[in-house]
């Protein structure tokens, strides 16, 4: 008897089936239904419901790293906000003369500082298939870097914390700065077109809500295809010794690199799909506070499930949506509240609970 | 282990440098498998080594003794590349420097640990964990990709079988008795195929049935692989050794049969505290 398996594939199809009904349903009740049938649902429903499935990839990125691997990345939004970049790069291309000042090549903030030639790190950004490839290899590649530095090093616990958060603030700074040519403080916003379809139109809204939530269950199944591996039991076994590891004749820092650069990877999947669904990329993606954020999701959901990390980043979404449309000036409390709950109350979260309750009626 | 007898001419360049780790590099003619000479660790000032001197034959057990402080779990750090001697040096065999590996290394290349406090995967079931001790390519992409084969699950299957866990194979590690944690560390240590076990404390724990079981699994490896036991429980040294090393303020007071070792007047003294 495997205690740890018990409930897990009940759950997990649960959740595949419901994000299946929203990827195709909604869009499908929003685009062929009236507007006053009673199933009806309003782009702005669409809108939202896409922006949580990309928070829910997001919060799965981070379950791998945090709840299988065990490294508490307090910087992990650095990666959503890259791949965010790289998206809002080709948005703001393909704005072309429509811009306020018309400039064919330049967006308008780069005419407004009197910029004469685009950087060259804006070029292919015109190629849907360059800003694509860019949306994965930017947060793969400084996850490289930084990982290659830290892991090899050995730097761990609060320690790997804190650079990571350092991580992230940096790139808030860097990205803040209008030298930088990425929009500065405004970031990058008013878009036209996501391959020549206007990105206003509810078709273009309920396309990317389908796409985000394909996306989701896609990497949802690979995540639970590599943490059923010998690999996933591997870095389930450096979090939990991650020295014995080491005596069995594994380079950890090697297991503990892929994982990273694969969940920055996602997250700037993520980031890429959150973009043209909110209209705007800029640099407060960066904040700390953000990245923070994502641990309460994937705390809350329960960690080490995978499917707890979409169930937590759904669940904190909505809250926050509905939260601060009443009381804005709560929600912070009310975050910081549910977190002190989950930490004393639900070590394992959501999760954790229903799975108790489960075996409770098995047994 | 036929790899003891295989020697290595024209290759010393090589292996001394710690690279080339395949088996039958070693090369174990002289007798000892492990030499460390002269080795010092010092932290802030005090010598946990001191000049540490000592040879392990192949296929030998051999049991370290010695009071609290006396550099026994130091002198497995320094084996195991945790910790890096200030001086001396230690070889695996007369070629392999063991100064120049990490930790993964000197594992791949037979030398393998448990710890004082066993150090199994809480979260795995007993097969996993034995799975991920398996002697295998230990690199990411082929541990991504790699599915056991009959051969691998008989030889996982046959160590439950030692080890005394046949009933518990699908239970996770973390519900096991200290005991039995003891022997699963132990089994992953064989799974490893090693050709030195170092042993700490293995006892630790255990009932005395456990005790006289785990008294006759470390005899009947003996031969097949050189086992070094820290233990403190002399009775229990006394059942398997037949080679007593005492180790003293960082350094070897003596060596000899249990019998030569107890009657030492100077091993009483550091024991009496005389």
């Amino acid at each position: 008897m495997k205690l740890t398996g018990l409930g897990h594939d009940k759950t997990a199809t649960m959740v595949l089936v419901a994000l299946a009904a929203v990827t195709f349903i909604i869009p499908f009740c929003n685009l062929a239904l009236p507007a006053d049938s009673p199933m009806h649902f309003s782009a702005y429903t669409v809108s939202l419901l896409g922006k949580y499935l990309t928070f829910a990839l997001l919060g799965l990125s981070l379950d791998l790293v945090w709840g299988y691997c065990g490294i508490l990345a307090l910087g992990h939004g650095a990666f959503f906000a890259l791949g965010g970049y790289a998206m809002g790069m080709y948005l703001m291309r393909q704005i072309g003369t429509r811009g306020v000042y018309g400039d064919p090549l330049l967006p308008d903030f780069m005419v407004f500082l009197n910029w004469k030639e685009l950087p060259w790190y804006w070029l292919g950004f015109d190629h849907f298939w360059f800003a694509l490839l860019m949306v994965v290899l930017v947060p793969g590649v400084l996850a490289f870097v930084f990982g290659w530095l830290a892991f090899r090093s050995r730097v761990t616990g609060v320690y790997l914390s804190i650079i990571t958060q350092a991580l992230t603030y940096a790139l808030l700074l860097a990205f803040f700065r209008n030298e930088m040519g990425f929009g500065g403080n405004n970031g990058l916003t008013d878009f036209k077109e996501l391959l020549g379809f206007n990105i206003q139109s509810e078709a273009v809204r309920a396309m990317l809500l389908m796409m985000s939530g394909i996306t989701l269950m896609t990497a949802f199944l690979v995540c639970r295809w590599l943490v059923n591996t010998k690999l996933g039991r591997v870095v389930t076994a450096i979090r939990d010794q991650e020295s014995r590891v080491r005596f069995l004749g594994y380079r950890v820092e090697m297991f503990k690199l892929w994982i990273f650069v694969f969940a920055a990877m996602l997250a700037g999947v993520a980031g890429a799909l959150y973009v043209p669904q909110v209209g705007i990329i800029n640099p407060s993606e960066f904040s700390p506070l953000n990245s923070l954020e994502i641990v309460i999701w994937v705390a809350m959901g329960g960690r080490g499930t995978l499917y707890g990390a979409i169930i937590g980043a759904v669940l904190v979404n909505y809250s926050k949506t509905v939260l601060t449309g009443l009381m804005p000036e709560i929600w912070l409390f009310s975050l910081g509240a549910v977190f002190v709950i989950v930490t004393v109350l639900l070590p394992d979260g959501i999760v954790g609970l229903l799975r108790r309750r489960l075996q409770e009626q098995h047994s | 282990m036929t790899s003891f007898a295989e020697n290595s001419f024209g290759e010393d360049e090589k292996s001394s440098s710690g690279i080339l780790l395949a088996e039958g590099q070693l090369d174990t003619r002289h007798g000892p498998i492990l030499y460390l000479e002269n080795v010092s660790v010092s932290f802030d000032g005090f010598k946990a080594l001191n000049e540490l001197s000592l040879y392990i034959d192949a296929g030998e057990l051999r049991c370290l003794i010695g009071p609290n402080g006396a550099g026994k779990t130091t002198l497995m750090d320094v084996i195991t590349g945790k910790t890096r001697p200030d001086t001396g040096s230690v070889f695996f065999g007369q070629t392999i420097d063991l100064l120049k590996m990490d930790e993964p290394a000197i594992a791949q290349a037979g030398i393998c640990r448990k710890f004082q406090k066993p150090s199994v995967f809480d979260a795995l079931t007993v097969f996993e964990n034995l799975e991920l001790a398996l002697k295998a390519d230990k690199r990411t992409w082929p541990t991504l990709f790699n599915r056991l084969n009959g051969e691998q699950r008989d030889r996982i299957n046959q160590i439950i079988e030692t080890i005394g866990l046949g009933a518990h194979h699908q239970l996770r590690a973390g519900i096991l008795s200290h005991g039995q944690k003891q022997w699963l560390e132990i089994g992953m240590l064989l799974m490893q195929e090693p050709k030195v076990m170092l042993v700490d404390e293995p006892i630790a724990g255990m009932t005395h049935q456990e005790i006289e079981r785990t008294a006759e699994l470390l005899l009947s490896l003996q031969g097949q692989h050189s086992i070094v036991v820290v233990e403190h429980d002399m009775e229990f040294v006394r059942s398997i050794a037949s080679k007593v090393t005492v180790l003293h303020e960082g350094s070897v007071l003596t060596e000899g049969t249990m019998d030569e070792v107890q009657n030492d007047p100077r091993v009483i003294q550091v024991y009496l505290g005389g």
